[in-house]
């Protein structure tokens, strides 16, 4: 009479993973389009402004980075506690500015170079005498398109 | 199979970043070639609006110390000037596309800051002035196709921008207040 009891072993079978790969590669594809490479290890330390009116940076790959903030505390004892610039991985001065921004410029394709963008990431507490010191600088490489990095603000308003 | 897709994908979520970079833009002004001689551009009085600000981040403008929460109403009249005031910049008929003839003021805001100024004050400054610009114009695009600037095509942007300049002039620092 029992129709539906079917003798048997009761174990659970176990879960396929046949679709497992399928889950994995769309993850990974997800992280791949949304996602960007490192850019270079911080020496340096900063928290950017906040400001309102904000435009994104678009097209990272014609973007350098001047970064200016505090020296990691391992560097504290050999570079002092003064705002200092770091280009790619080292501590720079104002002067190398100008070779940077030629190395930059020849690392792009021939045509790409006037479109490049330089993003200056200061941290807030940094003095205006150094920017200035910079964008001069940026100036007579002429390379004139400036973005100054800051993190979106609460409205207050 | 997935074994290899997992060590893929713990490549990428350990080398990459999410972060999206977004900042201020602005144009430097080409250095200027030194066989010319230096012409000083006579601008009048009336037609600069002065903001300097010192090594202890306070405003001046136009002689008169302000905060920085003033600042963005303060450029906003000073562009407009609606009462046609003495005391505020000159306008200029000027033929824009789709508006026609209209007076065009002749502002121009300075901005000079010291070699001391901290950054987040120069940061917020430029803010404010751009958030005026922003203002000023869409209330023009507002008046003239109901839309905020934002959302017109480029010919129309082009002629508000006309209708509203903004033109911010940086001076060189220097070392007002003396040094640290």
């Amino acid at each position: 009479m029992s129709k539906f009891k079917k003798g048997g072993s009761k174990e659970t079978p176990e879960i396929s993973t046949a679709s497992l790969p399928d889950i994995v590669f769309m993850l990974l594809f997800f992280f791949m389009v949304s996602t960007t490479m490192r850019d270079v290890e911080l020496n340096v330390s900063y928290v950017q402004p906040q400001a309102k009116e904000l435009t994104k940076l678009e097209k990272k790959d014609l973007v350098s980075n001047i970064h200016v903030g505090v020296p990691l505390r391992k560097y504290q004892k050999t570079f002092g506690t003064e705002s200092r610039i770091q280009l790619n991985d080292q501590f720079a001065t104002v002067d190398d500015i100008q070779s940077f921004i030629a190395s930059e410029r020849e690392a792009r394709k021939e045509e790409l170079r006037n479109k490049l963008t330089t993003s200056l990431k200061v941290d807030r507490y940094t003095k205006m005498g150094i920017i200035v010191d910079i964008k001069q600088e940026l100036r007579k490489a002429s390379a004139l398109k400036l973005n100054y990095s800051a993190l979106q603000g609460a409205e207050e308003n | 199979m997935a074994d290899i897709a997992f060590l893929l994908l713990i490549f990428f979520l350990v080398s990459t970043t999410m972060d999206v970079d977004t900042g201020i833009y602005k144009k430097l002004p080409p250095i200027p070639e030194t066989d010319q001689p230096d012409e000083e551009v006579k601008v009048k009085k009336r037609n600069v609006l002065a903001i300097l600000v010192n090594r202890n981040d306070e405003l001046l403008v136009n002689g008169e110390l302000l905060d920085i929460s003033q600042l963005r109403e303060k450029t906003k009249e000073f562009i407009l000037n609606p009462n046609n005031s003495e005391e505020l910049p000159e306008k200029q008929v000027k033929t824009v596309p789709y508006f026609g003839d209209v007076m065009v003021s002749k502002g121009l805001v300075s901005l000079q800051n010291d070699r001391g100024t901290s950054y987040e004050m120069y940061i917020r400054v430029q803010d404010e002035l751009a958030i005026a610009a922003r203002e000023l114009k869409d209330e023009k695009a507002m008046s003239k196709w109901g839309k905020v600037y934002s959302e017109l095509d480029k010919e129309q942007q082009d002629a508000v921008k006309k209708y509203v300049p903004m033109a911010i002039s940086e001076a060189e620092p220097k070392n007002v207040g003396g040094k640290r």
